[in-house]
């Protein structure tokens, strides 16, 4: 019958009743799975692990077992993505802007999690600054590299885990951690677990702290959890997500919920709001047909689907094209070369050392971006720009409130395709960017959002549903996931030879 | 009254940084004291490290709306941050955090008298902002030092409409601010340490043509120098009219050493700061409930206390202008007041003889060797006829110097005592007349001269105890 589980393949609540039983502690779980983050380097999902670290967080985790002060998630081995800045590991953000850079205070969400007995297994691949949807731009050499290298999506290894938090979504597919913290400006998140075939979750905007997330666009960073399950990713969202007044102004001033509690609640009667705009030209079939069998699930569990329309949908590239960039060139200017990171080694005046610093310490994402926000935010290009962006993005929330007086959520799509092959789009960053068009009217409208597995696609890649709720209703989001989830198993699937 | 320079009109608008007066900084919770070794007051969000964000310091919020009260300003409901983008090795976020489109403070005027006529200098705005660190050019070698210490100041700008006309005018309006803020509390006013630095903007024009190019005269943080600088753009702006030359919009600096202005930036290396709102930081609401939670723990402001001393002390409205000063000017002239019941004089003593010498010995009212109460008793003993003027002067000098500390012992051991014994004086009034008959045969011919020269003669051999009226009324009804 059933061999018992290998600890890599259990969820984090399964692991969780293996430590409240004493069948396995803190530093095993710890020490398995920075064997895993080694054996299975050839990912470069991983950018840095500190065994010494780790294992003593681990053996401390044990202690507070043994001395009954256990926390909520004592001993549950997490990865962060390289985005948040910790005080025990490098903090990089994917850039040699910030290669070596160590932060003297950890992010909120991490300390949050710590805080709750959480061991942190290291950091964690991302695109450049959190700019991309591939994964092909971090500068830092991986785990077991001696150079930069894509991350490599465990379904197939030829192909990108998405991103920017590839290395947490394929880390997580490839078990090497049971859940890892990502963020989502545009989709960040959502992508590369649909992309990966995990599940994956980012709050409403303000809903989890920003401190210590390194800024990408302000008004659209969100910091959220990765794992296998909707039950987990539940689990670890109820420890992160809370008020951080004293250091983020755009917390949201709503105490901590507890997303389990409503997890088994019935989806039936529940009216599930799908989009035409999302079921357009561009979506590929495969992906339409998984998208279309959860939704048919969804239906046999008692839901309703119910067709609404958001009308700006296609705006969404284009303003979101402005908005973040426009932010991203005013939060990349600290890297300047003056007072932390990368300082070019030769130079002459003050401004050649900000030119030569900033031209070889970013990648060209940052760089494309950096130059297309600054030109948004110009004198007489400001308002035909920006402002006129910041109008639709307005519109394009209120076309959710809309859509909301007809239904609870809304599901569709993630990607209008499964992962492509590395390289393949990477002198096209205009193809990157059309892609994030599911996934970025949520972001600018600040909505909940996640990404659950609905099954296989073209290649035998997996394919995401996306579930995008009203503000502050990711327990209903949680809900409706692990209620597929109870009833499918698209999300136990597993990457052959993992 | 327009004052016109060699038929120039001057149009002066102020631009000026006051230093809000927090523990901490306007973004971080590091502290805000001066003069600490570099680099030791800077905290993460100071040094713009990864993932630091801003969080708004309520009590520079609380500073802003207490000058709004004060100068009758709107406070905002909602205002807005903004990023200022620009590189510069002291901005350590690559941008300034400041109010752009929508500030907290609109509208407003600040209120003085310049020559006894009163001037009113209409605001613009005032918004807040964060200070930059300093640059540190002379301590190193072929390299510069950045201390971040001042990094997140709290500053208020304080913007005017170019309302004033001369250098003299904007030097006054300077001060009037100066005294509003410092009166409030909300700025150290320390211009030494730059808690209160100007910038003036400066154009000329014909009178009835448009408005000059101006030039902005940045950091000015002494009258003085305020006055000098000023004086000097106005000359060399007229000069350079006068000889067919136009003025190119620029910023330049003042030189105390050689007292002239020198452009460091014209306008066509003009930054686009790229201003945007900043998404760090949500809209700065200000509920009317805060606005009168400030405004019912503030204290008297100076225009409203210089109405009431007018309307409760029968003081002119010069006097109540000059007495409200500063705060211990008003306070040194109420105490003095009760203790005398005699305002007028009390305010003639105190713009009079106390701030001459006050200011001859370069102190502060607070810390006068005579105080209020003091000078209240001698005013007290001058009301009642007890000394004269000029004998209570004597006894201001023994106060001031220490010789003694009580008014009426001086005033017996100096034998100060006005003479009010009419049958005594009447003796040596007779007595002055019999010895000067010259003076009495010219007073009779009409030369008042003489009367004046036999009044002296009476209070001289009285010994200035005389009561100058009653030697007076004696003279003229002897002589008549």
């Amino acid at each position: 019958m059933d061999s018992p589980k290998d600890l890599h393949d259990l969820s984090v609540t399964e692991l969780q009743q293996q430590f409240v039983a004493r069948k396995a502690s803190a530093l095993e779980a710890a020490q398995h799975f920075l064997r895993r983050a080694r054996d299975f380097d050839a990912l470069g999902a991983f950018v840095e692990i500190r065994e010494d670290v780790t294992l003593a967080q681990a053996r401390a985790s044990d202690q507070r077992r043994a001395g009954g002060s256990a926390g909520a998630l004592e001993g549950i081995p997490m990865a962060h993505k390289d985005i948040f800045v910790t005080r025990d590991f490098s903090s990089t953000a994917g850039s040699r802007m910030l290669a070596g850079y160590r932060s003297p205070f950890d992010a909120t969400v991490v300390a949050r999690l710590a805080a709750q007995g959480v061991v942190t297994l290291g950091k964690l691949s991302c695109d450049e600054f959190a700019m991309g949807s591939s994964n092909e731009h971090c500068a830092i050499a991986p785990l077991g590299h001696d150079r930069p290298q894509p991350v490599r999506n465990p379904w197939d290894r030829s192909r990108i885990p998405g991103g920017s938090s590839g290395g947490s979504a394929a880390a997580v597919a490839a078990r090497l951690a049971p859940a890892a913290t990502g963020t989502d400006t545009g989709g960040s998140i959502r992508q590369p677990a649909s992309f990966c075939g995990i599940t994956g979750i980012k709050p409403t905007y303000g809903r989890a702290s920003r401190y210590g997330m390194v800024a990408f666009a302000s008004s659209l960073d969100q910091a959220g959890v990765m794992a296998r399950t909707a039950q987990d990713c539940a689990l670890l969202l109820s420890t992160l997500c809370g008020p951080d007044p004293e250091r983020d102004s755009t917390s949201l001033d709503r105490a901590a919920e507890d997303y389990t509690r409503a997890l088994d609640d019935t989806v039936s009667g529940l009216r599930i709001g799908v989009p035409a705009e999302f079921f357009g030209a561009g979506l590929e079939p495969d992906v339409r047909a998984a998208v279309d069998g959860a939704l048919k699930e969804y239906q046999r569990l008692g839901a309703t689907l119910v067709p609404i329309s958001l009308p700006r949908t296609e705006l969404s590239i284009p303003v979101y094209y402005i908005i973040a960039p426009a932010e991203a060139s005013s939060n990349l200017s600290r890297f300047d070369g003056v007072k932390f990171g990368y300082r070019a080694a030769e130079y002459g005046d003050l401004i050649d050392m900000y030119k030569k610093t900033r031209a070889q310490g970013f990648g060209d994402e940052p760089k494309r971006r950096v130059m297309i926000g600054a030109y948004v935010l110009s004198h007489g290009y400001y308002d035909a720009y920006y402002l006129q962006a910041q109008k639709i993005r307005r519109m394009i929330a209120e076309d959710f409130q809309q859509a909301f007086r007809q239904c609870d959520l809304i599901a569709g799509p993630v990607a209008p395709s499964v992962a492509w092959k590395i390289g393949e789009r990477s002198d096209d960053p205009v193809a990157n960017y059309l892609a994030d068009i599911y996934t970025l009217p949520a972001s600018l409208a600040g909505l909940p959002g996640m990404s659950l597995p609905a099954g296989l696609g073209a290649g035998g890649m997996p394919v995401g549903l996306q579930l995008i709720g009203n503000y502050y209703r990711e327990g209903q989001l949680l809900n409706a996931a692990h209620c597929l989830q109870q009833a499918t198993d698209f999300h136990i699937a597993k990457p052959a030879g993992i | 009254m327009n004052t016109l320079v060699q038929g120039y009109e001057v149009v002066i608008g102020f631009e000026t940084h006051a230093q809000l007066s927090t523990q901490s900084k306007i973004f971080s919770r590091a502290p805000t004291a001066f003069g600490a070794e570099p680099n030791t007051q800077a905290c993460a969000v100071d040094l713009a490290l990864p993932g630091t964000l801003p969080v708004m310091n309520l009590g520079a919020v609380e500073r802003a709306i207490e000058f709004g009260l004060a100068v009758g300003a709107q406070i905002a409901p909602r205002s807005v941050f903004a990023r200022k983008n620009y590189f510069y090795p002291d901005l350590p976020k690559g941008y300034q955090i400041s109010q752009y489109e929508i500030p907290v403070v609109q509208g407003g005027a600040v209120e003085f008298y310049l020559d006894g006529e009163r001037k009113s200098v209409r605001l613009v705005r005032a918004h807040l902002e964060e200070d930059a660190g300093k640059s540190l050019h002379q301590d190193f070698v072929g390299q510069s030092g950045i201390d971040l210490n001042r990094a997140g100041t709290p500053l208020l700008e304080i913007v005017t409409e170019p309302d004033m006309r001369s250098s003299a005018e904007a030097v006054a309006y300077a001060r009037e601010l100066h005294k509003i803020v410092t009166w409030i509390g909300i700025c150290d006013g320390n211009m030494q340490e730059g808690s209160f630095r100007c910038d003036a903007n400066v154009s000329v024009r014909k009178p009835g043509a448009a408005l000059g190019t101006r030039r902005e005269i940045k950091n000015l943080n002494s009258f003085k120098f305020m006055l000098a600088a000023m004086d000097y753009e106005i000359r060399w702006q007229i000069e350079q009219l006068e000889d067919g030359r136009r003025i190119e919009q620029a910023t330049v600096l003042f030189n105390p050493d050689t007292g002239e202005t020198r452009a460091m930036r014209s306008k066509e290396d003009a930054a686009d700061y790229r201003y945007f709102p900043d998404p760090d930081l949500p809209p700065l609401l200000i509920a009317p409930q805060w606005v009168e939670q400030v405004r019912s723990q503030m204290s008297e402001l100076p225009r409203v206390m210089a109405q009431r001393f007018v309307s409760a002390y029968g003081l002119p409205e010069y006097d109540a202008a000059m007495l409200t000063q500063s705060k211990a000017v008003a306070a040194y002239f109420e105490a003095t007041t009760r203790a005398c019941a005699s305002p007028k004089l009390a305010s003639n003593w105190i713009m009079g003889e106390v701030s001459r010498r006050l200011n001859t010995g370069e102190i502060g009212i607070e810390r006068s060797p005579v105080a209020a109460a003091q000078l209240g008793a001698l005013i007290a003993r001058i009301a009642d006829g007890t000394v004269s003027n000029s004998a209570a002067r004597q006894v201001f000098d023994a106060l001031w110097s220490g010789e003694g500390s009580a008014v009426d012992p001086l005033i017996e051991a100096k034998g100060l005592k006005q003479m009010n014994d009419s049958g005594a004086l009447e003796a040596i009034v007779d007595g002055v007349i019999g010895a000067n008959p010259d003076n009495v045969a010219q007073f009779r011919a009409g030369k008042d001269r003489a009367f004046n020269a036999l009044v002296g003669q009476v209070m001289k051999a009285s010994r200035g105890k005389a009561n100058p009226q009653q030697v007076n009324d004696l003279l003229r009804s002897k002589l008549a």
